[in-house]
């Protein structure tokens, strides 16, 4: 307890401090020249970083005046940090950035906007998929390059399956074979059930079944909620009719033990997921060769979230062109060749292939089929803000303490007010 | 301190020398030397933070500085708002319940100071164990054994053919298992301070009271707990103020960062700190922060300023 209190101090009292002594910190502007320049490049990923530094190697192979300096900050404080960074004026020259925060960076003037070397160097944005390219444009300018994407699907255990004698889910299933396979995979008696209803990751469960019933989670133009909307409220019912139906754990259960250890554990038959847990279902010694993937079950329409990681630019960086050229790099498909074979799936445009191909045992391919009708991640200028929102008022309606209608109705008003504060 | 030193300094040496006006300004001059490097970091790093955040409370700060004044508001919506007033709810009710780690601590102190007593070394160092360790590991562990399905005190219970539940995430258990933690970790710390409390007691009193025909338990109560009252004092004071900021146990516990919000049970386990911690960081709404931790400080100041009124009813100064 005592140290809490002077943890809670200590974070505090650094946050202003390095925002105090980073205050002065701004360079003057250089042009690209021969100088020898070292930009600065932050990420969270641990995986990651030995391909970042070798991208960064093969960088300055190109830019023999450029040497890249890799800044690894784990993703619990990676936020927390560049936000001070950036509050004193020292961020990163260049960093990664993600769909929820990259409104708020775009516009409290963080991040640079890239339109004009975007036109000069002539840089073609089809290479990568159109939701990626219009989740980092603000104001009709675009910020950032997609470094990579993911899309989500259906991991299933192949052995509950079996033992059930459940088909294994074709690629063109629907809602209605969806729920027919928990309902048969489900026996809580011993702890088995067919899916999780996760409430933590909207990314990975609820947004895609807003999409898939037709509802939105909010309206184009960023101002109103769609939680009020029927068709939205549909796309909630299908995961809390699961709970009720005892075919996904309750939510107690799930706060104790997260869907994805329960999943692991051979507890859950369907754990919708990204196609960022490949690495981890690959490695996990109970799941490496009793999982498979599946596109998600078909609603009113075929939807999937797709969302990836831009490369930004810091608005204050003293070398701006040089970041230029290297956030142009990491988009190039030199580049995307390289993250495809070590990293996630490359957002450029066919450079998938070495991806798909590196894990043989999984229908990877589902994920970039999926590319084809994926639905843009919901974001605002303080996706925060609305995000704690939904669990909030949500957690009622999974426990069941309320209608999901009720809930979502007060959420719809609660992020109403709040997106009216932006 | 400085001034009872200065007292003890006058007194012991009055006769041998008596220091002039100006010896007693380069004293103080030297005195204020060598606790500058501490106030300085104080002034700095606690007292300079301090004052800003006060400040910024009166402020609409955003994400990335650049804030405009807002008056009152922000106390304004704080008075109103239901989430404080749930917070400060839990956090009062743990730091009450914290409390019981006193009497606890006491009784454990009093057997490890039974004379004669064999392997208090070892018994010392495992109730003080918890201390050292990290609340961060401690909340892990315990989310663990707290677990519904899997934990090891249901496994327990179930022995005896008791459905337990699941502690963390029912909204009835779940503060109450908090608070289990909450004492389980802080006992060995007052432990130790109450057990040099009853070392520093001297041997005469209870000789005399043994004289007077007191037994143990009556020794106890009459010769012990009185004397250890300015220890006691000392402790409730330190345990309410850290009580009352409680936040990693709580932030690890309840289903570690974002999740925490979809413990069907965060209603009855969100403390003030990690209201302020969220809007602080995550939401983006700092000067309401800032405003939050103000309140907070201020009721840290009105408790214990409350406490040093209640002591003369019942604090002993030997």
């Amino acid at each position: 307890m005592r140290k809490s209190a002077r943890l809670g101090a200590a974070v505090f009292g650094v946050v202003l401090a390095v925002s105090a002594c980073s205050a002065g910190g701004d360079e003057p502007a250089a042009t690209a020249g021969q100088e020898k320049v070292t930009l600065s490049y932050a990420m969270w990923d641990n995986n990651q970083k030995p391909v970042m530094e070798e991208l960064g190697k093969a960088f300055t192979a190109a830019h023999p005046n450029i040497t890249v300096n890799v800044q690894l900050t784990p993703w619990e404080g990676y936020w927390t940090k560049l936000k001070a960074a950036a509050t004193g004026g020292a961020a990163p020259d260049v960093f990664w950035m993600n769909g929820p925060n990259f409104q708020l960076y775009a516009s409290n003037g963080v991040i640079r906007p890239l339109e004009e070397e975007i036109t000069k160097d002539k840089v073609d944005l089809s290479v990568y998929p159109k939701p990626l390219i219009d989740l980092y444009t603000f104001d009709g300018k675009h910020f950032g390059l997609p470094k990579d994407m993911d899309t989500i699907g259906v991991w299933y255990n192949k052995s509950l399956f079996d033992a059930k004698k459940v088909p294994y889910p074709a690629d063109d299933w629907t809602w209605s074979d969806f729920n027919e396979a928990a309902a048969k995979l489900s026996d809580p008696a011993k702890g088995v059930y067919g899916t999780a209803a996760q409430l933590t990751s909207f990314q990975e469960y609820q947004y895609n079944t807003i999409d898939q019933a037709g509802g939105f989670v909010i309206s184009p133009d960023g101002k109103k909620s769609g939680y009020d909307n029927p068709q939205t409220i549909e796309g909630l019912r299908f995961w809390t009719d699961l709970i009720k139906n005892k075919q996904s754990p309750d939510l107690k259960t799930m706060t104790d033990t997260f869907p994805l250890q329960l999943f692991e554990a051979g507890k859950i038959a369907m754990y919708w997921g990204g196609s960022w847990n490949v690495s981890e279902f690959a490695k996990n010694d109970y799941t490496k060769d009793k999982v498979d993937v599946a596109p998600l079950p078909k609603g009113q329409k075929q939807a999937t979230i797709i969302h990836g990681v831009a490369n930004v630019v810091s608005a204050k960086t003293g070398h701006p062109a040089q970041a230029w050229e290297f956030v142009k790099f990491l988009g190039s498909k030199q580049a995307a060749d390289i993250l495809g074979k070590k990293g996630p799936i490359p957002a450029y445009n066919g450079t998938q292939s070495a991806w798909v191909a590196a894990h043989p045992e999984f229908k990877l391919q589902t994920f970039l089929d999926a590319v084809a009708y994926a639905a843009p991640f919901p974001v605002s200028k303080n996706t925060a803000a609305w995000n704690e929102a939904e669990l909030t008022y949500l957690t009622k309606a999974w426990t069941g303490e309320e209608p999901v209608e009720k809930a979502a109705a007060e959420l719809a008003t609660a992020m109403n007010a709040l997106l009216a504060k932006e | 301190m400085t001034l009872t030193t200065r007292r003890s300094v006058t007194k012991a040496a009055p006769a041998r020398h008596r220091p002039r006006r100006k010896d007693r300004a380069v004293e103080a001059l030297w005195g204020y030397a060598f606790i500058a490097p501490v106030g300085l970091g104080l002034a700095v790093f606690y007292l300079w933070p301090v004052l800003q955040t006060a400040y910024f409370s009166f402020t609409e700060w955003g994400a990335f500085g650049g804030h405009t004044w807002t008056g009152l508001e922000n106390y304004l919506r704080l008075a109103v708002d239901p989430e404080m007033g749930r917070a400060l709810v839990n956090t009062l009710t743990y730091t009450v319940l914290g409390l019981l780690a006193i009497p606890l601590a006491i009784v454990f102190a009093a057997l490890l100071n039974t004379k004669g007593l064999r392997g208090v070394g070892v018994y010392r160092t495992m109730f003080f164990l918890p201390v050292v360790t990290m609340p961060v590991a401690i909340a892990m562990v315990w989310r663990w054994l707290y677990n519904g399905d899997y934990g090891l005190i249901n496994q327990v219970l179930s022995l005896v053919g008791i459905d337990g539940p699941n502690w963390i995430a029912d909204p009835a258990t779940a503060l109450p298992a908090l608070v289990v933690v909450g004492i389980w970790s802080s006992v060995g710390y007052n432990l130790i301070i109450f057990l040099a409390g009853m070392q520093a007691i001297p041997k005469e009193y209870y000789e005399a009271a043994a004289i007077d025909g007191a037994g143990p338990v009556r020794q106890f109560f009459k010769v012990t707990l009185p004397l250890l009252s300015p220890t006691a004092f000392f402790v409730s004071v330190v345990s309410v103020i850290g009580s009352l900021q409680l936040f990693d146990l709580v932030y690890v516990m309840s289903g570690s960062g974002s999740s925490a919000r979809s413990n069907p049970a965060f209603p009855r386990l969100e403390t003030v700190v990690q209201l302020f911690y969220e809007r602080a960081f995550v939401t983006n709404d700092r000067g309401y922060a800032a405003a939050i931790v103000m309140a907070l400080l201020m009721l840290i100041i009105a408790l214990t300023a409350f406490q040093f009124r209640l002591q003369r009813r019942w604090v002993h100064y030997g």
